[in-house]
């Protein structure tokens, strides 16, 4: 069991970690999420007792970590992988720590083997790769037979083969009780390991709940609506009326609503009332790492921006589609329209989008309109309509495998 | 931020989680208390475990015995008559070279932990930061020691072989005993003296040019101080530099009115003490 209460980090004028408090519980593996800088690392080496706290205190078990006896068989820990003495052997590095907190001697041989070291033990690990560094690191964490594990990223440069064990090795400890508490970026990863997670942003604490509610709490779940294509003003008027009924509307690529806030027999009744056909009406179960963006995305620090290659590309010609950008680069209202309680038009659309209103055709992200060709029509070449220009190409494909999917819908 | 806060927040822990039956995890390993004991057997492993030690301790014990040598068969071979003079003292240039490795490998054994990030794992095995020092420092002050003493033991009989025939005084017990014992305590303290250094500087290029700064610089300064106005200071520079204390065991020091006898190792023991309790209190306070 892990405690922290009111942990604080200052690096001179830069706050880490501000009023940290939460609790890890044995018997279950904790994930511990953040965007990079948000103080995950510091937050680990505070409850490991390497960093000292500006305030506030972390326990494990009840003591402070430097107070534990025998602090190393009571808590393993996998901080940085390259943390070893590269001109030592694997062997001589883990028989060193095995010394140090009177393990005996054959631990070591024995860890080496879970961890499938064991033919290189006497190499030194300078030569290591980044997935043998992670393995030696789990080795170490593991030599004590702790009760409490820290893993901070261990899956990092780990093969599939590595990645699936880690997987069932996290879940295997926590299942004989033990706690586990990993930090990660691989969402998918931390879906299928994680029961409960932690969340921190710049800093401070954004969310400590059990998977399942996290990604029900973040409301990522929506509902996907879809009026008809060749009919773009009854779009505008169901977005219009479902934004008065306090649903969040973010319109879709390939033309569709991406509605949350309401139930979808709601959604159904509010179409209706406004005389909207639908297409379609589904319900749309998110992703961790949906719900992990939606909660996040106002405490990311470094973003990538979309690159302008100012000056560099020529002036697309007339009828060209401007490429579209990736997903989320520099989209930062993607996962979370802004709520309309939260101040701003209730129907803005998020920045750095060009959401072209009263102009029907034009599908949202300068995509060309869905279903423009007629029902039945044979599908146009959906390289036809591109420029002959490189840039240009990508955004065309796309398009034309959305319009094919909203055909398809039909 | 936009995303309304679940007011499952702060939700207190569930009940039951501590003392629920089959939720804690005990060992099948012993646990035992550990002590001193165990951290120097872990620094034990780790100093005999790297290159670096044998490399440095190689270069020294080449540097001992092949300048000890080669000093005292050109004393043999041009029939230099050494009129009384203890044989021993040839002994001197080896170790003033040789020191620089007991300089590195000191430096090395604390700062390297630094440089890749080891002292984090040692630190996170061991959380009594000060047994690990301690630990460091009996491991390190005992290899210097052993180290030295067997090599000046060994150049010192064949010195005293050597020059048998040119009329060199054979060497009292006291000189035998300050030319080995004597400089083995000095010089491994030096030692230690840098392994505390890289610990407080926790760079290891950073503290090797201190150390050597240390051990140079005194008499390199000394040697330009040509104004009679410093006279006092240059005399003062040149008793105390390290090669000078030095030579106090060889009755070879460079001044008059600098330290004689044993003073250098207790002037040397009075530095180490200090460093230790500085570098302890820094350790035991700053973040690893």
């Amino acid at each position: 069991m892990i405690e922290a209460v009111g942990l604080t980090k200052r690096y001179g004028a830069k706050t880490a970690v501000y009023n940290l408090s939460f609790q890890v519980r044995p018997g279950a593996v904790t994930g511990f999420l953040g965007p990079n800088g948000s103080g995950k690392s510091t937050t680990m080496r505070m409850i490991l007792g390497l960093d000292n706290p500006s305030s506030g205190q972390v326990t494990i078990g009840g003591y402070p970590y430097r107070k534990l006896p025998n602090a190393a068989r009571q808590v393993g820990a996998l901080l940085d992988a390259k943390a070893v003495h590269g001109g030592r052997h694997a062997r001589s590095h883990l028989l060193s720590l095995a010394q140090l907190s009177g393990i005996p001697a054959r631990r070591v041989d024995e860890v080496l083997g879970v961890v499938g070291l064991q033919d290189v033990a006497k190499k030194r690990s300078k030569g290591f790769s980044l997935g043998m560094g992670q393995r030696l690191g789990i080795a170490a964490a593991l030599l004590g037979d702790p009760q409490v594990l820290l893993f901070d990223e261990p899956v990092n440069g780990l093969d599939p083969e590595g990645i699936l064990w880690v997987r069932n090795l996290m879940k295997a400890l926590a299942a004989e009780g033990r706690t586990v508490f990993v930090s990660s970026h691989l969402m998918s990863e931390m879906a299928l390991t994680a029961d409960h997670l932690i969340v921190i942003g710049r800093g401070q604490l954004l969310s400590d709940m059990s998977v399942k509610d996290f990604i029900s709490a973040n409301s990522a779940d929506f509902a996907r609506v879809r009026t008809p294509d060749t009919e773009p003003q009854q779009r505008e008027k169901l977005t219009a009326s479902l934004t008065e009924a306090g649903g969040q509307v973010l319109p879709e690529q390939d033309g569709a609503l991406r509605v949350t806030g309401l139930p979808l027999p709601r959604i159904s009744d509010l179409a209706h009332d406004s005389d909207v056909r639908l297409w379609e009406l589904s319900p749309h179960q998110a992703s961790l790492e949906e719900a992990y963006m939606r909660m996040t995305q106002g405490a990311v620090d470094y973003r990538s921006t979309i690159d302008p290659k100012a000056g560099l590309q020529q002036p697309l010609p007339p009828g060209a589609q401007p490429p579209m950008p990736v997903p989320g680069q520099g989209q930062a209202g993607w996962y979370a329209p802004p709520a309309p309680q939260h101040g701003g038009p209730p129907y803005a659309p998020p920045q750095g989008q060009p959401m072209p209103q009263g102009q029907p055709p034009a599908g949202p992200y300068g995509a060309p309109a869905p279903g423009a060709p007629a029902p039945g029509q044979p599908q146009p070449n959906p390289y036809a309509q591109a420029a002959p220009q490189a840039p240009a190409q990508p955004s065309a494909a796309p398009a034309a495998d959305l319009t094919k999917k909203s055909e398809d819908a039909r | 931020m936009s995303t309304p806060q679940p007011p499952l927040t702060q939700q207190p822990p569930a009940p039951n989680w501590q003392g629920a039956p089959g939720t804690s995890y005990t060992s099948p390993i012993p646990v035992v208390r550990t002590h001193l004991g165990h951290a120097i057997s872990s620094e034990w492993t780790k100093i005999k475990s790297v290159r670096s030690t044998i490399w440095t301790l190689g270069v020294y014990i080449v540097l001992l015995i092949g300048l000890g040598l080669l000093f005292a068969l050109i004393a043999a071979s041009t029939d230099m008559s050494l009129e009384g003079e203890s044989p021993l003292s040839l002994g001197l240039f080896g170790l003033m070279l040789g020191s620089v490795c007991l300089i590195t490998l000191g430096v090395l054994s604390t700062a390297s932990e630094y440089g890749t990030g080891m002292i984090r794992t040692t630190m996170t095995a061991c959380p009594s930061r000060g047994r690990v020092l301690a630990a460091k420092s009996i491991v390190y002050f005992g290899l210097a020691f052993t180290v030295t003493l067997v090599t000046t033991a060994f150049v010192g009989f064949a010195q005293v072989a050597i020059l048998e025939g040119n009329g060199a005084a054979n060497p009292t017990g006291e000189e035998w005993f300050k030319a080995t014992v004597g400089v083995s305590l000095f010089l491994s303290l030096f030692g230690l003296l840098s392994l505390l250094m890289g610990s407080l500087i926790r760079h290891s290029a950073g503290a090797i040019t201190i150390m050597l700064g240390v051990f140079l610089a005194p008499l390199v300064i000394a040697i330009f101080m040509f104004s009679e106005s410093l006279r006092n200071v240059q005399e003062f520079l040149l008793n105390y530099s390290i090669p000078s204390q030095l030579g106090v065991f060889y009755n070879a020091e460079l001044g008059s009115s600098g330290p004689s006898g044993w003073d250098p190792l207790w002037i040397m023991l009075a530095l180490t003490g200090a460093a230790f309790v500085g570098a302890y209190a820094l350790l035991e306070q700053r973040d690893v």
